[in-house]
């Protein structure tokens, strides 16, 4: 693949830097990533990843774009309100890059299409907001060898770790079952601000494109946590549980299936 | 005793659980914390026979849901 004047000049801060460099502007570009929820990670990590050219982004979501959501979701403006948010989002990264290939999936993820769906992509990015989905895309991801990235937000913190097969924990390492339905608060309950779904969205980009172009290295291992509050970033160090019902030895989940609980994040339903 | 809990060091009492812990810290929802010592899981069955030593470094891991 060669470079035009055009792709030159805009992916020239990219070219310029020796990590990255014309190897890793041409590797983002035959590259795919799919987001998993057009929200509030999904919309900066969208945004970024259209920009960074990334070759083929799908974009997954069954939702309409609601008033309550614009606080946050960065990629959905006011007159969006009723549109699909994937049609929503594929508009804006189009414009920002008619490079990329935007592929949409107005619908949930489940466990009868995740396998499918995740099968077309080289990276992963769960943006999703609840843990049914959360634990969904961990299993799935686990069980097709597939890399992805984790984010949660909640009030002013937020965290994410990436999964590469062999490279350490997945997500069900830390924690190994989801919390009964309503055990822990959800950001509809507790509020979130809005910028951190920007900043851990952002972080959640920085993975997939490192990924993609190999540069750096990946939060494997590492669950890294933010506190807007203190502007403290920790890296938590953590380590792959031998008897993960998923990743370990002798796993007993063969297979992605759906957990129930309920969203997290998803605000009031209008 | 010494223990580096959630990045800083302060002093606790010896002998201290990791059940005993999770209750002096406050933490929240003391059910759904995943807790690791020395970069090593306890398994939450074992948080009340997992006595901390010093110098121990633990970590408490809490579910975050949320993402739209
Ligand atoms: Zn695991």
């Amino acid at each position: 693949m060669a470079f035009s004047n055009e792709q030159l000049e805009r992916y020239s801060r990219h070219i310029i830097l020796k990590e990255i460099g014309v190897k890793g502007q041409k590797r983002l570009m035959e590259g795919s990533v799919l987001i998993i929820g057009a929200g509030g990670l999904g919309s900066p990590a969208a945004l970024y990843l259209a920009a960074a050219g990334v070759g083929r982004i799908g974009v997954a979501d069954a939702d309409v774009v609601e008033i309550s959501n614009l606080q946050r979701q960065v990629i959905h403006a006011t007159p969006d309100v009723g549109v699909p948010k994937v049609e929503s989002a594929r508009d804006k990264m189009n414009a920002i890059n008619p490079d990329v290939k935007v592929e949409t999936f107005r619908a949930l993820v489940d466990g009868e299409n995740v396998m499918e769906l995740i099968s077309r992509y080289d990276f992963i990015i769960d943006g999703t907001d609840n843990f049914g989905a959360k634990f969904l895309i961990n299993d799935a991801c686990v069980i097709a060898k597939k890399p992805f990235s984790h984010a949660g937000i909640l009030r002013f913190q937020g965290q994410l770790i990436t999964y590469v097969p062999g490279e350490g924990p997945c997500y069900r390492c830390l924690f190994p079952a989801p919390p009964p339905p309503d055990a822990i608060p959800t950001c509809s309950q507790a509020g979130v601000i809005g910028a951190m779904a920007g900043v851990i969205g952002c972080l959640q980009a920085l993975e997939a494109v490192k990924y993609l172009a190999r540069a750096g290295k990946l939060l494997t291992g590492v669950l890294l946590t933010y506190d807007a509050l203190t502007m403290e970033f920790r890296r938590v160090k953590t380590p792959a549980r031998r008897n993960c019902a998923v990743c370990g030895v002798d796993a007993a989940i063969t297979e992605a299936v759906n957990c129930v609980a309920a969203p997290v994040c998803e605000g009031i339903n209008i | 005793m010494k223990l580096t809990v959630g990045g800083n060091v302060k002093e606790y009492k010896e002998g201290m659980t990791v059940g005993e812990l999770i209750e002096a810290e406050d933490v929240k929802t003391p059910m759904y914390v995943t807790v690791s010592v020395n970069d090593e899981f306890v398994e939450s069955g074992d948080f009340a026979s997992t006595t901390l030593n010093e110098n121990d470094t633990v970590e408490f891991l809490y579910f975050m849901g949320g993402g739209r």
